[in-house]
């Protein structure tokens, strides 16, 4: 596969069913050519787990996948000894020598790789998505640095694992913390907002098979219109693509007044977002 | 192009965008593996590269204007343009051969067509003619923006494009929104248009450095709160969202490290690891801490700013924590705790507390003593050593009795008692200020003038646990 180009990365990405913009695909380029990882922030839903998806898709390659939340630790992120194995392996063996023990139980066999170790060891390039790293402690964060910057590992019984191949790391980031000054730095910085309406159409017509582009248009435009309110949870790109399916499904052909205050619970998953969107879009507000 | 890349760098350390050195060598390597040709291109490169935050993108694309417009931003138009277009005639309007008329029906075309290029085309000419620019003027450019969109008469072209985009239909209020919306986002690609082929004329005239330097703003979080301007005000707004989601996690965040009972199915299980023998001890997770914070705001005049902001913080908070209370006072304290329920419009809820609150008891002037008494004893029972204490205010009293007693009682009988100060430092205690009088009681006071402030606030917000109990 060819990400030889900003533009060769859009096609590759269109084919797998992802639309990016410009800004995606050079930044993806880049991530490719100058083999940084990528920290992508934005609010929730913009699709930034999506674009990990869909490189691994589009290169073919394997996704792993670390899913970050409070209280990660080494042991889940990178690496465990096996030690009920170990247990085994030293009663098997009661009477052999300590030092040949030793040195054995401390070997690859006994190691259990974890989402980060597993993407640096495996032999054909993956794609490793870190989901939410904004989840995790300041402390822990500072586990990935060494990942980042040099692709390899260091455990201290066997010395330090580089990878065979260069994964390409994407990293998510709700911004609920600031991220450390070690983290981003070693990162290339990519902020995905919500796409602008044309964007969001030709989203929304590569979703949902069968909606007719007048009616993908004005959903992209409610979209918007709605995400122009102050809301507390403005309409994510995956609610957008399910109200389409609403509407398809309903057979809808125009939106309209009637049509939006009986589907607005699709796009908004709070009362008080749903009363105040009726409100200003419709003259008529819900019951 | 490592020479403007260079000077590029230096000015968005010089706007406060923090660029360390590592990421400057990542955008050099990283432009010489693209087409520097193209302008999109080397801008999201630089910005990937470069800023790393999403709040100083607007600091971002300014300097980029300034430092890399003189490249031709569209294809087949030479670099000469640029030039020759920075010393025009005087009062502007005169050019030989140019019709408004035509301009403003070539820029209608564009706008309601979407075609990029001709509206690029369509404001340089503009600017050529209506924004009568003066060569060697240490100016912005926000006057001659100005300039040219009101000779353009920008409301008729709105009115305009509605008509074109509407048709003859009768529309719904609803569709008519959508229209509006439509409008105003194809009018700010030709506001942005013009504001960026003037900086191309004003680099021109100037070079790079004078204007970059004219048009440097401070960064949002950098921004005085006590002197921000409505359009300030707005971007602060924006970026306080993310800022009370961060404290809204902090307050919430458990200790971690031991603090729940022994847990003795796992301490026995890892016992295996060490041959029977519990070598290391595991711990019920302790129940997480639900954080409870009554908010005590100053709304007086000479607060007017700042407690609009810190207003605007109560109501983005309001949507993360279920036991939040907000109080106004100014000499005296009310509960406005409902005007800023889930759901409820920002604007309602202030001008409720204007008509609504009984905040003023006597003439309108701070009354620290009066207001904190009154809410001790209104609501100093219902403290419970849970509940976090925030207050905001300059502690200007009016040369009143401070009766800062009552604050070691609030104190005593809450988890923890914060206090956010607006002014700085060197001017507390100064005048009519009692800062060191509650300053005694309070847990921690902090001078919050800036987003940036605010921010460092809520990432060190490390409470004590039972200080006070």
């Amino acid at each position: 596969m060819d990400l030889g180009s900003p533009a060769a990365v859009a096609s590759a990405l269109r084919d797998v069913g992802y639309l990016p913009d410009q800004r995606i695909s050079q930044v993806v380029f880049l991530a490719a050519r100058l083999e940084k990882p990528v920290l992508v922030e934005g609010p929730a839903g913009v699709g930034k787990t999506e674009l990990a998806k869909a490189v691994a898709a589009a290169t073919d390659r394997r996704l792993i996948r670390l899913q970050c939340y409070e209280g990660l630790d080494e042991a889940k992120a990178l690496y465990e000894w096996n030690y009920k194995k170990q247990l085994l392996r030293i009663q098997a063996d009661a009477g052999s020598d300590w030092d040949s023990i030793s040195q054995d139980i401390f070997s690859e066999e006994f190691l259990l790789t974890r989402p980060l170790l597993e993407a640096i060891r495996s032999p054909e390039p993956v794609v490793l998505l870190i989901d939410e790293v904004d989840r995790v402690e300041v402390e822990t964060e500072a586990l990935l640095l060494e990942i980042l910057s040099d692709f390899q590992v260091s455990i201290p019984e066997l010395g330090t694992i580089e990878a065979t191949s260069h994964p390409f790391v994407f990293l998510t980031s709700n911004n609920t913390r600031e991220l450390s000054e070690a983290l981003k730095r070693r990162c290339l910085f990519l902020h995905i907002d919500y796409p602008a309406p044309d964007r969001e159409k030709e989203i929304l017509q590569a979703r949902v098979p069968g909606l007719s582009e007048h009616l993908a248009e004005q959903v992209a435009r409610v979209a918007r219109s709605i995400r122009s309110l102050d809301l507390k949870k403005a309409p994510s790109v995956s609610e957008t693509i399910d109200w389409a399916r609403t509407l398809l499904t309903l057979s809808v052909e125009e939106v309209d007044e009637e049509v939006l205050a009986d589907t607005l619970h699709v796009l908004l998953k709070y009362q008080g977002d749903i009363e105040k969107a009726a409100k200003e879009l419709t003259s008529s507000p819900v019951e | 192009m490592l020479g403007v890349l260079t000077g590029f760098i230096g000015e968005l350390r010089q706007t406060g965008v923090p660029v360390s050195m590592v990421e400057a060598i990542d955008a050099m390597t990283a432009v010489e593996a693209i087409d520097v040709g193209d302008r999109t291109a080397l801008r999201e490169t630089l910005r990937a590269t470069l800023i790393k935050n999403a709040r100083h993108e607007r600091a971002f694309d300014t300097a980029f204007d300034v430092y890399f417009s003189l490249a031709p931003s569209l294809p087949g138009e030479g670099e000469g343009n640029a030039i020759e277009g920075a010393p025009p005639s005087g009062e502007a309007g005169g050019g030989a051969g140019f019709e408004m008329d035509d301009l403003v029906s070539r820029i209608l075309q564009a706008l309601s067509h979407l075609d990029t290029d001709e509206l690029r085309r369509a404001a340089s000419e503009a600017v050529d003619n209506l924004a009568g620019m003066e060569p060697g003027r240490p100016v912005g450019g926000t006057y001659y923006l100005y300039r040219t969109l009101r000779r353009l008469d920008l409301s008729a072209l709105e009115r305009a494009l509605v008509e074109i985009l509407m048709g003859d239909a009768e529309l719904t209020p609803f569709e008519q929104r959508l229209v509006e919306e439509d409008v105003a986002e194809r009018l700010s690609r030709l506001r942005a248009d013009i504001e960026e082929e003037i900086r191309r004329r004003l680099v021109a005239d100037r070079g790079r450095e004078a204007v970059a330097r004219t048009l440097r703003r401070p960064l949002v979080e950098d921004i005085d709160l006590m002197h921000a301007t409505t359009s300030d005000l707005a971007e602060m707004e924006a970026a306080i969202g993310p800022l009370t989601r961060k404290l809204a996690a902090r307050l919430a965040r458990r200790r971690k490290k031991r603090a729940g009972r022994l847990d003795f199915r796992r301490t026995m299980r890892r016992s295996l690891a060490t041959g029977g023998v519990p070598a290391d001890p595991q711990f019920r997770h302790p129940r997480p801490h639900r954080p409870e914070v009554w908010l005590l705001c100053d709304v007086s005049g000479s607060m007017a700013t700042f407690s609009r902001f810190t207003l605007q913080f109560t109501h983005a908070m309001a949507t993360h924590f279920s036991r939040l209370r907000t109080f106004a006072f100014i000499d005296t304290i009310d509960e406005v705790t409902d005007f800023f329920g889930p759901g409820v419009d920002f604007a309602s809820a202030v001008s409720r507390i204007a008509t609504e609150a009984e905040v003023v008891w006597l003439d309108g002037h701070s009354d620290y003593g009066n207001a904190l008494e009154t809410f001790h004893r209104r609501y100093g029972a219902q403290l419970t050593p849970r509940t976090t204490v925030i207050i905001t205010g300059d502690a200007r009293n009016n040369y009143r009795p401070p009766r800062d007693g009552v604050l070691a009682d609030v104190a005593k009988a809450s988890r923890a008692l914060l206090w956010l100060n607006p002014e700085p430092h060197l001017y507390w205690d100064t005048g009519d200020s009692a800062m060191s009088a509650y300053a005694r009681h309070c847990t921690s006071v902090h001078e919050v003038r800036t987003l940036r402030q605010l921010e460092d606030f809520v990432e060190g917000l490390a409470l004590p646990r039972g200080l006070n109990r």
